[in-house]
């Protein structure tokens, strides 16, 4: 196997790692669910939504996808819920609700 | 054709590097090292070769750009000393486990303090675990050879670890003798043309340098290590390569009139010639005496260094550096080392001399050979024998 | 399908993530958005060259990595001399026929650390030798990456693991080593500073810097929740309130010629932004005096600056 085929540290062996521990896919890193961090999650009222894309510009994480009908819907899997989105939203379209445990 | 030239070695250094079509050359100088950039600096501003000078604003930054211009995949050199080479020591790191087959040329001096600009081997004993293959040079062609020939094995994509060069600086770098330079297409020949296959390029955009958590760090270590000892055969294949094509021939360890020598006096780097002379000396007087040129010091030649000295009494070691409180030089601690498990082994008296440009000369050689046959007769306490020091009665060693 | 542009007023935006979604920057930090945002400026052909600190731990944790861009990280102080042998050797390949000849930005990054302190040698070297390069400092005001430890950019009066405050001390008690001015006394053809809470400023600049001849540099005022201590979802505010105090102007240098590229009418009391920051909390009036007075004094030679040497 090769280290490019890993996502985690601690399943490569020394046979696995690449010349010089070059990582060769980009990008790899977004296995990570980020999700977990997060307190708060941002719900998007469409209704007041202007597809303005600032929410989606300031995002520190990427951490919102934008859709072909212009809207832009939080990737979940990598939000931190660090509330930016919903502060910067100039119509107040996106609150942050508390997550609570399943 | 090949022609015959006489060069000062740092020129033939020079000389190597352009021959190997460079494409980028990043030094800042330090006595002795200063010919060396001073002449690559002059062959690119008549166009003689074709390659960036980049004349950084320090050592540290000398390796970091070489490191850089390594990433994108261009061929890369550099030159050091002393102070120099310390100054770029965690880029000196770095550089072996990214793997770039980066050449560095360099001119031992000792290490301040005091500041001292003449040779010794202190500057290169420190790099002994950076990982680099490291070769010595005992004369001008062989500044030369070494050279042409760490571009051709650096670069072999079974190698892919960086070479030190190391010359003497002052008593090599700066001595001027005549030597042959191949002809260009031979060494065209000679070093395969360069494809980096990790190179940085937009198509491929891979990440170099990343953090090591402590479940990793160990395999990439362990990875290193074994490759640069897995890299010896390429080190040797670049030697007979050589000798094929240019009748020059180099091993990792060489035995001058070591054929039924009881006695070997082992040298790394241009003292080595003065040695040899005190060997044919007595030889003349009936002496079953030889020498030994540690030539690959990393990684160490263990089985072939074990080879040269069977049925060989006595090893007379010359260190040019001081390991201090330690074991003893750090060259003949590491034989006394690599013969620990090794049964019917020759006993090893360690000398340390040479120090920031003190002269050793035959006559020195000659008391460090008839010193070591007694003194492996009698045996000692002793982890060395300091020589020439004013204020220490020939014949005090030094004890643990 | 991913677009490939998303349109932002009347900008449109790269949508490709340069800097790939689960990284481990801190929840709302500065520094990450601004990664985002100047990557996505400079675009696919770029070769990075990174200092340790936050941008490289939080980026490339072996065996992955948060990068869509060909980046290099070696070293704390040698991004810059990284970045000097990157673009000095490739060029010399192309100008040699070994790769063929293209447009590649060569982008040289660190934090304040591996900038102002650490790098400053390295930094310095290479806009003395004139490479083709730009180089983007995140200032984060500390080593935020080991533990919020002072830097040559920390603020005078924030407190810091090593300036804090304390019976005998205010905090940071020297001013902010002025990295723009030092840069433009190197002569180079632009220099700039930058706040992601501005992201199109940023942008603009990020593209002037990477396209200009010569070696740029852009000076990224990159908030830091964990190390202000500011609440996550305040990094833009807070940002905003650096240029709207007048602590952190935005302006250009261009070839010496001096341009605010946001003015704000009238200056906020810096009040405003030191007390939204627990960095500053323990600041007496007399301290926040001290800090509005500096300020004032700094925006009118700053002014002058622009009087006296206006852009064209």
């Amino acid at each position: 196997m090769a280290m490019k085929d890993f996502t985690n540290a601690s399943d490569v062996c020394w046979q696995d790692v690449e010349l010089g521990a070059v990582v060769t896919t980009p990008g790899s890193a977004s296995v990570r669910r980020t999700g977990d961090w997060r307190t708060e999650r941002p719900i998007l009222d469409k209704e007041k939504c202007i597809k303005c894309g600032l929410c989606w510009l300031h995002c520190p994480d990427a951490a919102i996808t934008p859709l072909d009908d212009g809207y832009f819907e939080p990737d979940l899997f990598h939000c931190k819920g660090c509330g930016i989105c919903a502060a910067i939203c100039p119509k107040k379209a996106i609150t942050m609700l508390e997550e609570v445990e399943q | 054709m090949s022609k015959r030239v006489v060069l000062e070695a740092s020129h033939a250094v020079a000389e190597a590097v352009k021959m190997a079509d460079v494409d980028l050359i990043a030094a800042y100088p330090i006595t002795p090292q200063t010919h060396i950039p001073e002449r690559l600096a002059e062959m690119v501003a008549d166009g003689d070769l074709d390659a960036a000078y980049v004349p950084v604003e320090s050592e540290h930054s000398a390796m970091s750009a070489v490191l850089g211009a390594a990433a994108v995949g261009a061929r890369s050199f550099t030159t050091t000393a002393g102070q120099g080479l310390e100054l770029m020591h965690e880029a000196v790191y770095v550089a072996s486990s990214h793997r770039y087959p980066i050449v560095m040329a360099v001119c031992n001096r000792a290490l301040s303090s005091p500041i001292s600009i003449w040779c010794d081997h202190s500057d290169i004993m420190s790099c002994r675990d950076t990982s680099w293959i490291q070769v010595f040079c005992l004369n001008n062609q062989e500044s030369f050879d070494m050279t042409i020939w760490a571009f051709r094995v650096a670069e072999d994509p079974d190698v892919m670890f960086p070479i030190m060069v190391n010359l003497d600086g002052f008593t090599l770098s700066h001595v001027t003798e005549p030597l042959e330079l191949p002809d260009q297409a031979d060494v065209d020949k000679y070093i395969p043309k360069y494809n980096y296959r990790l190179a940085l390029k937009p198509e491929a955009p891979s990440s170099h340098g990343c953090f090591g958590l402590p479940e990793i760090y160990t395999e990439v270590k362990l990875a290193q290590e074994f490759a640069l000892r897995a890299s010896r055969p390429i080190i040797d294949k670049g030697w007979e390569e050589m000798s094929a094509m240019f009748g020059r021939s180099y091993k990792a360890i060489e035995t001058y009139k070591g054929e039924g020598a009881k006695t070997l006096v082992v040298t790394m780097g241009s003292l080595g010639e003065t040695a040899k002379m005190v060997v044919d000396q007595k030889r003349e007087q009936g002496e079953a005496v030889g020498h030994l040129n540690i030539r690959l010091w990393r990684p160490f030649p263990f089985a072939d260094f074990r080879d040269a000295v069977k049925g060989v009494e006595t090893l007379v070691v010359l260190d040019r550096a001081i390991s201090f409180g330690g074991p003893g030089g750090p060259v003949a601690s590491e034989l006394r080392s690599a013969l620990y498990d090794v049964e019917n082994k020759p006993k090893i008296v360690g000398f340390i001399g040479g120090l920031g440009g003190r002269e050793i000369d035959a006559e020195t050689f000659a008391y460090m050979i008839d010193r070591g046959n007694e003194i492996a007769k009698s045996g000692s306490d002793y982890l060395y024998e300091p020589i020439l020091v004013r204020g220490l009665d020939t014949g005090t060693g030094v004890r643990g | 399908m991913a677009p490939e542009f998303v349109k932002v007023g009347k900008y449109n935006i790269d949508a490709k993530e340069y800097l790939a979604e689960g990284h481990t920057f801190c929840t709302g930090c500065g520094e990450a958005l601004a990664i985002r945002l100047v990557c996505k400026a400079l675009g696919e052909n770029t070769i990075i060259s990174m200092a340790t600190g936050c941008d490289e731990v939080c980026s490339s944790p072996l065996p992955v990595t948060s990068w869509r861009l060909p980046w290099m990280h070696t070293l704390f102080e040698n991004a810059s001399a990284g970045v000097s042998g990157m673009e000095a050797g490739l060029k010399a390949m192309m100008r040699k026929g070994k790769v063929p000849e293209r447009d590649i930005k060569f982008v040289a990054m660190g934090g304040d650390g591996g900038t102002s302190d650490i790098g400053l040698q390295s930094l310095s070297g290479a806009l003395e030798r004139g490479h083709d390069f730009l180089y983007v400092c995140w200032d984060n005001e500390a080593y935020m990456n080991t533990g919020i430890q002072r830097s040559s950019a920390t603020p005078y009066g924030a407190a810091t693991t090593t300036a804090p405050a304390g019976k005998l001390s205010m905090g940071q008690n020297t001013q902010k080593k002025n990295m723009v001015e030092i840069c433009a006394a190197h002569d180079i053809p632009y220099v700039a500073t930058a706040c992601p809470s501005y992201p199109f400023d940023l942008m603009n600049k990020i593209k002037k810097g990477s396209e200009v001849k010569g070696p740029a540099y852009v000076h990224v005022l990159t908030p830091c929740p964990t190390g202000w201590r500011t609440p996550s979802n305040f990094t833009i505010e807070i940002g905003k309130l650096a240029v709207e105090t007048g602590i952190f102007p935005l302006y250009e240098i261009e070839n010496g010629h001096y341009r605010f590229t946001v003015t704000p009418n009238t200056l906020k009391p810096v009040e405003q932004y030191l007390k939204a920051q627990g960095r500053f909390r323990h600041l007496s009036p007399g301290e926040i005096a001290k800090i509005q007075k500096h300020v004032d004094e700094g925006y009118a030679t700053l002014k002058a600056k622009m009087a006296a040497f206006p852009a064209a």
